[in-house]
């Protein structure tokens, strides 16, 4: 087994190891850690298949590493625009929960700053 | 001369190694988070610098030789800062006076 | 096994540990953290995959900028921390079993990669002396498909948008905060005067050098939005109000450049985003130069989140 068989193992397990954050971890911020734990794991599944085709003198193909890099970029644009969306809510209405039990409980923590 | 900038080379960044070795092994055995800060600076200031001063010789050109002298003195100033700055915030939580 | 392999095989398990010890850390903080450290233990695989470019952008945007934001995210909702309610262990095994049934497909998938791999280096090794550029993956990004670049950064415009249209209605216009330090540190301040013109030279320079060596315009934007990142949270400088036009030029002047070099390539050289022959270059440094500065001032204000004071304040 050479190094990039090995990478493209380890990316196989870094998107089960996101993919089992994404369901299992209630808060969403945490939701949205291993989120980007799984895009990462993609990422590194393109750039085991780049390394795969170096030709011409390159050591791996460019188109790949060019798509990954467009990716990083949306990835971060959207935990962005996810994380203020948590932020949001948990001003809104006291608790930053998508489980809809807890917000009919009234299980809510009092914020002083809350509009 | 070639065989004196190899064995500098081997030393310096067998040094810098024994260090990191070091400071991993005080941040993990130390007792509180000063002595652990005091730990890891050894680890950025001379075993980082050990390994530069070892890679110097085997760089191509004095412009990257000057790139990672550089880039040695900014790992130096970022975690001199960070450690400032961990230590202030200790100091203040601290119960004695 | 020889000691590269021994090498790779070590940097594969600290990254499955790190990852895991995302997944289990007890406190939100520690998570991120170890997130911002998983970044660049990533940043180290990517160079080891021959992949100098894709590791500076993993190390700047994935590791930096997007640990700046989720802690800033952290600290504002620490108070949420104690009404979580762990998920329970039937959905626990459940998403275990369809995680370790995706990984084994997955590594399936790799394991059973023809070996003779298909590849696009030749061709676009090929076309690249005629864009005047010595750099193949900037050649992919800003010449064969440059329309994929001039999207993602209307992608990175319409978060932003999304991003400040998140605040009340009388705060639209106002004034961001980043959760900067508590008081006014010395230390932190001399970093923020010793630290951003190199941070400065740095960015230009990696912006300047993508055109022949691994860099770019999105790796040194980067660098320059964090530099502006770590002025505003030392509390020298607040973020100016989003309402201020300049900040508005800025952050359009890249894409709409892109966009007009675009249109003019309709009736220079019958495509949309074609170069004229022997112009390639000059025009993709304008673009970029731009690009450079408007990824700046997007990653900066997308960071600093949403206004909270309004802007007369």
């Amino acid at each position: 087994m050479n190094a990039t068989a090995l990478f493209g193992f380890c990316a196989a397990a870094l998107v089960g190891i996101g993919l089992y954050g994404l369901i299992t971890d209630p808060q969403p911020l945490r939701k949205l850690l291993a989120f980007n734990l799984l895009g990462s794991g993609v990422f590194l599944l393109f750039g085991v298949v780049a390394r795969r085709g170096a030709a011409a003198g390159l050591g791996g193909d460019p188109v790949p590493h060019a798509l990954v890099i467009t990716g990083i970029v949306v990835a971060f644009a959207a935990t962005a625009m996810a994380a203020a969306l948590l932020v949001r809510l948990f001003e809104e209405t006291g608790h930053a929960t998508l489980d809809s039990d807890a917000a009919q409980d009234g299980n809510t923590v009092t914020d002083g700053e809350s509009s | 001369m070639k065989l004196a900038l190899q064995i500098l080379t081997v030393l310096a960044v067998s040094g810098g190694c024994f260090l990191f070795l070091a400071g991993t092994i005080g941040l993990l055995r130390f007792p509180d988070t000063t002595t652990r800060l005091h730990a890891l600076t050894k680890v950025d200031n001379l075993g980082l610098g050990l390994i530069v001063l070892g890679l110097l010789p085997t760089a191509g050109s004095p412009l990257l030789a000057l790139k990672m002298i550089a880039i040695w003195l900014l790992v130096q100033l970022s975690g001199a800062t960070v450690s400032q700055l961990i230590a202030q915030l200790v100091h203040e939580q601290e119960p004695r006076a | 096994m020889s000691l590269p392999l021994a090498l790779e095989i070590s940097f594969a398990v600290v990254l499955l540990a790190n990852a895991v010890w995302i997944v289990i850390a007890r406190e939100v903080v520690a998570a991120v953290i170890i997130f911002v450290a998983y970044g660049l233990l990533l940043a180290i695989v990517w160079v080891r995959l021959a992949a100098p470019d894709v590791a500076l952008t993993e190390a700047a945007i994935g590791g930096g900028v997007t640990g700046v934001l989720l802690l800033g995210a952290a600290a504002r909702l620490r108070a949420t921390e104690a009404t979580a309610k762990p998920a329970s262990v039937s959905t626990r095994l459940v998403a275990a079993a369809i995680c370790v049934t995706t990984s084994c497909a997955l590594a399936y998938v790799v394991g059973s990669l023809p070996d003779a791999a298909p590849t696009l280096a030749p061709a676009a090794m090929a076309s690249l002396p005629e864009t005047g550029l010595g750099n193949p993956v900037a050649g992919v990004l800003f010449v064969y498909r440059a329309l994929d670049t001039l999207l993602e950064k209307a992608v990175l415009l319409l978060a932003l948008v999304g991003v400040w249209s998140l605040a009340p209605d009388r705060l639209w216009g106002g004034t961001p905060e980043l959760c900067a330090f508590p008081r006014r540190s010395s230390t932190l301040l001399l970093l923020a005067q010793l630290l951003p013109p190199v941070g400065i030279l740095a960015g230009v320079y990696m912006f300047w050098v993508g055109a022949k060596l691994p860099g770019g315009a999105f790796q040194g934007g980067t660098i320059l939005a964090a530099m502006w990142l770590l002025v505003v949270m030392t509390g020298l400088e607040d973020i100016p109000p989003t309402s201020r036009r300049w900040m508005r030029l800025l952050a359009i002047v890249g894409p709409a450049i892109f966009v007009v070099i675009g249109f003019a390539g309709f009736a220079l050289a019958n495509a949309f985003l074609a170069y004229p022959a022997g112009y390639a270059k000059p025009l993709i440094i304008v673009i970029e130069g731009t690009l450079t500065l408007s990824i700046a001032i997007t990653l900066g204000l997308l960071a600093a989140g949403p206004p909270v004071r309004a802007q007369h304040q």
